[in-house]
């Protein structure tokens, strides 16, 4: 579903993604790890179509479109989700009518009806009960005041309300407690599906005990240089980020 | 990236209101001095009191000058190049809505305002000004079976002369400042309101301003007076054609609440505000002012600025009766070239009085707002109370925002409360909404109703909806 050949990026001049090759089939779960600033995020972000950043070379497909030249909102209708590493505060606007706009446009784009306010409050229902997503964050203002923890959370209940194709997941671990770790991850099991596919971007091999990947791949200094299956994660955690830069050194 | 274009074509919806009515007027010609009033006077056939008056405004008005202060810029007026009267010219006295030009109906039509009396918003009474005269005003008859008046101010003016004789110019005299002196001399029309004692008048009352003369200044005025525990809404909506020259509007609205009488006074300012480059445009100089002269009187202005160059316009509350009540909820927008400089004076007179201003304002594009409020305490008024709440929202880099309060005490009973914040759109915001679907429109709109709020809470229902998207289509294309 989702095709990256040689992507190479660049912010303000300087080279972030040197070539990044990458392919998901429909159901799959990927991990992404790699060092501070290896340019995961900054993957993530191009994937969801974040302003500034200059695409020098390579393309990208998703189910046979050409991602790079939709809009943001034009690839989340077509079912991508990203999970923020920073979710953003949005004062003044409260988090029930937000998802609920959200959810209406995609439906929207889908050709389906808009949820009534009663279906949209069944629904909601049912989703924060999966992430144990306390019921007065909905009230309040999207994000704003959350803890961190809160607002990991609320991504993730976010993704299971707007239920997408691809879900990019930017360190949802980090910031969470033990209990949220679980509870967010059983969130996401929930939601696997031979339809749906994962790009879980991670420093810690302790969410992929819980959320088990297909593939984990190793992001350095913007490239792919290795891929394996979840046991990668072990060796990765067990010997540090030089073993993978000396292995790469000697290929 | 395509969000781009989004944002940059977000910009330029035209303006909705800006067509022009092509229909006869009496038009005086362009330029101002004593006998141009008196030809004014004589054609609303005036009593001679009400010219005098408006002759002791323009010599005050010529000793005047123009007010410097402001935040706001714009080339030298030329007074004398003005039109001061322009009437759609009636083919005879007009007895029933049936005999309004179909032409104006239609322009009320085409502006959503239904002065068909069988299709009107529910529980609304229109009264409709149509360059400097007013046209229809619906619901008369059901009004004054309450013994409410609701008309033209110049009907106020032959049919219950001493109304207006006691009132006119009580709240802001004509020596008040500059654009009121210049008022009071030339004003054509406007709404004239009067609610009786202990009446709760049953529906929304409604004036609707329209400019569409060609190089006329519109100077109306409004007159509302509440009796000893009377209530009354009151909505006042404005727009004008789109045109390259400046256009001034210089209005004066005058309430008085007496004892235990509430006054609610909302407006939805839509006057053209030019183009993105800053050409044309209402330059809207208004004085705006009530009067709680009685005990336990409350008078509430909301206003929802979005159109005009300038605006300059500061609705105020005198405290006079103890334990009176004032209230200020503003939205103010500025985008393009647009510049505001609006707030509020709340002016503390009598014992345990209580005012609240709570001010939005939103700068787009290289608009700037300015929030000017004054909460001033006399000496006599022990136990005053005020809160003030100024939130500024800016979107994009180029805009302004400048907030001047100023408070004077005299009295140490009094509590003072002034709370401010300055907030941006950032692209960060805009993209986390385009992440979860939302389109860059879409997203601005509920960041900016979201911001709001507690204003738009002010307003009656309909126009709350109203306002809303007239901010929406104000705001298209600030982002970016
Ligand atoms: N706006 C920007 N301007 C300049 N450099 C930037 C900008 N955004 C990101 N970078 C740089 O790009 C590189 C990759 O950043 P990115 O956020 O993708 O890393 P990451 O792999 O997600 O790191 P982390 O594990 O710390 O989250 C970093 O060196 C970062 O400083
Ligand atoms: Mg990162």
């Amino acid at each position: 579903m989702l095709e990256i050949k040689n992507l190479h990026a660049k912010i303000d001049n300087n080279e972030i993604l040197k070539g990044v090759n990458l392919r998901i089939n429909k159901g799959e779960v990927h991990a992404i790890m790699g060092p501070n600033g290896s340019g995961k995020s900054t993957l993530a972000n191009i994937l969801a179509g974040r302003e500034g950043y200059e695409i020098t070379e390579g393309e990208v497909f998703y189910n046979g479109e050409n991602l790079l030249e939709l809009s943001p909102e034009e690839r989340a209708w077509r079912g991508i989700f990203l999970a923020f590493q920073y979710p953003i505060e949005i004062p003044g606007v409260s988090n029930t009518y937000f998802l609920k706009t959200a959810l209406n446009s995609i439906r929207k784009y889908r050709e389906e009806p808009p949820l009534d306010a009663l279906d949209f409050l069944a629904l909601v229902k049912e989703k924060a009960r999966l992430v144990e997503l306390d019921q007065t964050l909905m009230n309040r203002p999207v994000n704003d005041g959350f803890s961190g923890g809160e607002k990991k959370r609320n991504e993730i209940f976010q993704m299971a309300v707007l239920s997408p194709q691809l879900g990019i997941l930017d360190e949802t671990d980090s910031g969470l407690d033990i209990d949220a770790l679980r509870i967010v991850a059983n969130g996401v099991n929930a939601l696997r599906s031979p339809e749906r596919s994962f790009i879980v971007v991670t420093h810690y091999q302790r969410l992929l005990n819980y959320i088990v990947p297909d593939y984990v791949h190793v992001l350095v200094d913007g490239r792919i240089v290795m891929s394996g299956e979840k046991d990668l994660a072990f060796q990765l955690e067990e010997k540090g980020y030089s073993w993978v830069e000396n292995q790469d050194a000697l290929v | 990236m395509a969000s781009a274009n989004t944002f940059e074509e977000f910009t330029q919806q035209e303006y909705k209101y800006g067509f022009v009515t092509d229909i006869e007027a009496d038009t005086v010609p362009p330029g101002l001095n004593e006998d141009v009033i008196r030809l004014i006077s004589t054609k609303k056939n005036e009593p001679e009191w009400l010219l005098k008056w408006r002759l002791r405004a323009y010599r005050k008005w010529l000793t005047m000058e123009e007010p410097t202060w402001h935040n706001v810029h714009y080339p030298p007026i030329n007074y004398q190049d003005i039109i001061y009267y322009s009437a759609p010219k009636p083919k005879k006295v007009l007895q029933s809505l049936d005999e309004v030009d179909p032409e104006l109906l239609s322009t009320f039509e085409k502006l959503g305002i239904s002065l068909d009396e069988q299709k009107r918003l529910t529980g609304v009474a229109v009264d409709a000004v149509f360059d400097s005269v007013s046209v229809a005003t619906t619901f008369k008859e059901k009004l004054s079976e309450l013994g409410i008046i609701f008309c033209s101010f110049s009907e106020a003016v032959q049919n219950h002369p001493e109304l207006v004789r006691q009132y006119l110019g009580s709240v802001v005299p004509y020596t008040d400042n500059y654009f009121a002196a210049l008022n009071s001399a030339v004003f054509s029309d406007g709404s004239f309101c009067y609610i009786p004692k202990g009446v709760r008048c049953p529906m929304e009352l409604s004036t609707y301003f329209r400019i569409n003369a060609e190089n006329t200044g519109q100077f109306e005025r409004t007159l509302l007076i509440a009796d000893e525990g009377g209530y009354v809404s009151y909505l006042e909506g404005c727009t004008a054609p789109m045109r390259d020259e400046n256009q001034l509007h210089a209005a004066v609205v005058e309430l008085v609440a007496l004892n235990h009488a509430q006054i609610k006074y909302s407006t939805v300012q839509n006057w053209y505000p030019g183009d993105k480059d800053g050409v044309g445009g209402i330059y809207n100089f208004v004085t705006k002012r009530g009067k709680c002269a009685g005990e336990g009187s409350k008078i509430s202005w909301t206003q929802v600025e979005t159109g005009s160059a300038i605006t300059w316009k500061y609705p105020s509350c005198i405290l006079q009766g103890d334990n009176s009540v004032g209230e200020f909820y503003s939205v103010a927008v500025v985008n393009n070239m647009q510049q505001a400089d609006t707030g509020t004076k709340m002016i503390h007179v009598g014992k345990n009085t209580k005012s609240t201003i709570v001010s939005k304002g939103i700068s787009a594009g290289r608009g700037q707002n300015t929030y000017r409020g004054l909460v001033k305490v006399l000496k006599n008024a022990e136990g005053a109370r005020n809160f003030s709440q100024c939130d500024s929202l800016l979107i994009g880099d180029r805009c302004g925002a400048h907030t001047f309060p100023y408070i004077e005490v005299r009295n140490n009973t009094a509590t003072v409360e002034h709370e401010a914040s300055t907030s941006k759109i950032g692209e960060d915001q805009v993209f986390y909404c385009n992440q979860r679907g939302l389109s860059t429109e879409d997203a601005v709109n509920m960041i900016v109703n979201g911001f709001c709020k507690e204003v738009f809470r002010e307003l009656p229902m309909e126009f709350a909806v109203e306002a809303q998207k007239l901010l929406g289509i104000s705001l298209e294309g600030s982002v970016g």
